[in-house]
């Protein structure tokens, strides 16, 4: 379960990037966040990453007080987090199966496990065909779907989407999407920060928006008061 | 640390030196440069020693008694002076000793000149040889002699000594001035080097950190990056030192017959169990200073 209390984040003396969020949500749950540009969707995600500490209040993540966590512990704290860029953030210089497989090396994975949860990963994400594949050789949606399963290998409990379908034409961000919904269905608790609003009104799933860093709305079923 | 992540660390570091070609190779040549002077001074360094030790051997303090000196008293002298820490070896020469050896130097040949003293001319002049441990000591021994009561006088030759040993002190002080400011150089490009990387890595080093990877983890491939360069910036050296110093030894021996005659070199082998270790620390210490320190700098993790 993800809590936040009272947060609010101050980058200057200027107004807060978040002013005094109060949010749950639950295990399992798949929500969006939405919101313009400069909202504080950003800051939020740097603060569920412990990237960034909150001006004021608390974050709770699966029991654990964030400001409470030291250093040391950091690295192990977000193991349990996925995380998903607009711009995907591969290594150019490694192939597909290096890239998904780097993200176990760097946690210390012994190689006979690494080599049985790649191809895994592979699977689930459509790419088996393509490992040796380079991410240049990919489309957007292709790159995005091993972005996913890398960030997805380590069986974090959360999965943090930042803009996923962003650089993606219509019937890629539709299959991303897709994906994301059966990740959600396998128990993964998932968060997707979107401009989207078509996908965020057909998914209809829980949608938080935020405005000027406050959370102005929280509906159950897709609906926002924001427009893009 | 589990193996296999340290030899992924190892093998990411050594993909840095490779990424990074050009600024590896300088930090390499650089580093080789910087030991292989040091290595130069070393080999001058050791070979002046040994010839100052050997002078030293050959120098010794005379000290002569007041006349009519009762020899129980001369003999409480030489256990006083033996006594002495920096004393090597004591050598009584009794006052016929003393002339025989006078003749055979100034005699030599006209023997019969010397049937002409009845007595010994040099009665007078029984003494002890004193011979130091380390000669830079000389002073304060012949100082202390002094002060010994029945001693007439003491003479000293150090000129030798104290020229070899001046010319040892300058070398080392000039040797270790140029040593350092290479040091700085080559622990600067090592920055560099390692900057550069860390720049080049950017990208993935923030993934790294976001899936969970250790600050250890982050940055250990650096430190072995810096390490790699600075062992290859002693072995390369090494080598060529090891090379040349064989050579030149051998080539000075031939054509200049007399400093080869007037000198012993130190064998090769002795010189490089000695220098070898050394120069491998500092090479491997000045890596993994110039790598920690610029992870300290740059490498926010």
């Amino acid at each position: 379960m993800i809590k936040l209390e009272h947060v609010s984040k101050s980058y200057s003396a200027g107004i807060p990037a978040l002013n005094d969020v109060n949010l749950e949500i639950e295990d399992g749950e798949f929500v969006f966040i939405v919101g313009s540009s400069g909202s504080g969707k950003s800051t939020l995600i740097k603060l569920l990453l412990k990237e960034l500490e909150p001006t004021e209040g608390s974050i709770v993540i699966n029991g654990k007080n964030l400001r409470k966590i030291r250093r040391r512990h950091i690295p192990k704290f977000r193991r349990n987090i996925g995380v998903v860029f607009q711009d995907f953030r591969l290594l150019k210089d490694r192939n597909v199966y290096e890239n998904i497989a780097f993200a176990q090396k760097v946690i210390g994975q012994p190689t006979k496990n690494i080599k049985k949860k790649v191809p895994a990963m592979l699977s689930m994400v459509g790419l088996a065909a393509k490992y040796r594949s380079y991410p240049k050789e990919l489309s957007g949606g292709e790159q995005q779907r091993v972005a996913i399963a890398r960030a997805l290998v380590n069986e974090p409990s959360i999965l943090l989407a930042d803009e996923p379908t962003g650089n993606l034409d219509s019937n890629n961000a539709w299959d991303i999407m897709k994906l994301l919904e059966e990740i959600h269905e396998h128990g993964t608790t998932v968060i997707v920060v979107t401009h989207n609003l078509d996908i965020v009104k057909v998914m209809k799933k829980r949608v938080i928006t935020i405005q000027k860093g406050v959370v102005v709305s929280d509906s159950k079923q897709g609906d926002s008061s924001y427009e893009d | 640390m589990r193996i296999n992540t340290f030899f992924y660390s190892v093998g990411q570091g050594l993909k840095n030196i490779f990424r990074n070609g050009m600024f590896s190779l300088a930090s390499i040549a650089t580093m080789s440069a910087c030991i292989f002077m040091f290595g130069v001074f070393y080999i001058l360094i050791a070979n002046v020693n040994m010839a100052v030790q050997n002078v030293e051997q050959g120098v010794a303090i005379t000290v002569f008694f007041e006349a009519g000196l009762e020899e129980s008293r001369i003999k409480e002298i030489g256990e006083d002076i033996e006594k002495r820490t920096e004393v090597k070896e004591i050598v009584f020469i009794s006052a016929e000793e003393a002339w025989d050896s006078f003749k055979d130097v100034y005699f030599e040949g006209n023997e019969d000149y010397a049937e002409g003293f009845t007595e010994n001319p040099l009665e007078d002049f029984a003494n002890y040889e004193v011979y130091l441990k380390d000669v830079s000591q000389q002073t304060g021994l012949v100082t202390y002699i002094q002060n010994i009561e029945g001693v007439r006088e003491v003479k000293q030759s150090q000129a030798v000594a104290d020229t070899l040993t001046e010319f040892n002190k300058i070398l080392s002080l000039v040797s270790s001035g140029i040593i350092l400011i290479l040091l700085c150089v080559a622990v600067f490009l090592i920055n560099n080097t390692v900057a550069v990387g860390i720049s080049v890595r950017k990208e993935e080093i923030a993934i790294m950190k976001l899936i969970g990877a250790t600050d250890f983890l982050v940055r250990f491939p650096f430190i072995v990056e810096g390490i790699i360069i600075g062992a290859a910036g002693a072995a390369i050296p090494l080598g060529l030192l090891f090379v040349l110093y064989d050579k030149i030894v051998l080539y000075v021996a031939e054509k200049f017959s007399l400093v080869g005659s007037m000198m012993d070199f130190v064998q090769p082998q002795v010189l490089f169990r000695g220098l070898a270790p050394v120069a491998l620390i500092l090479g491997v210490g000045i890596g993994l200073f110039g790598s920690m320190w610029t992870i300290r700098k740059h490498l926010k993790v």
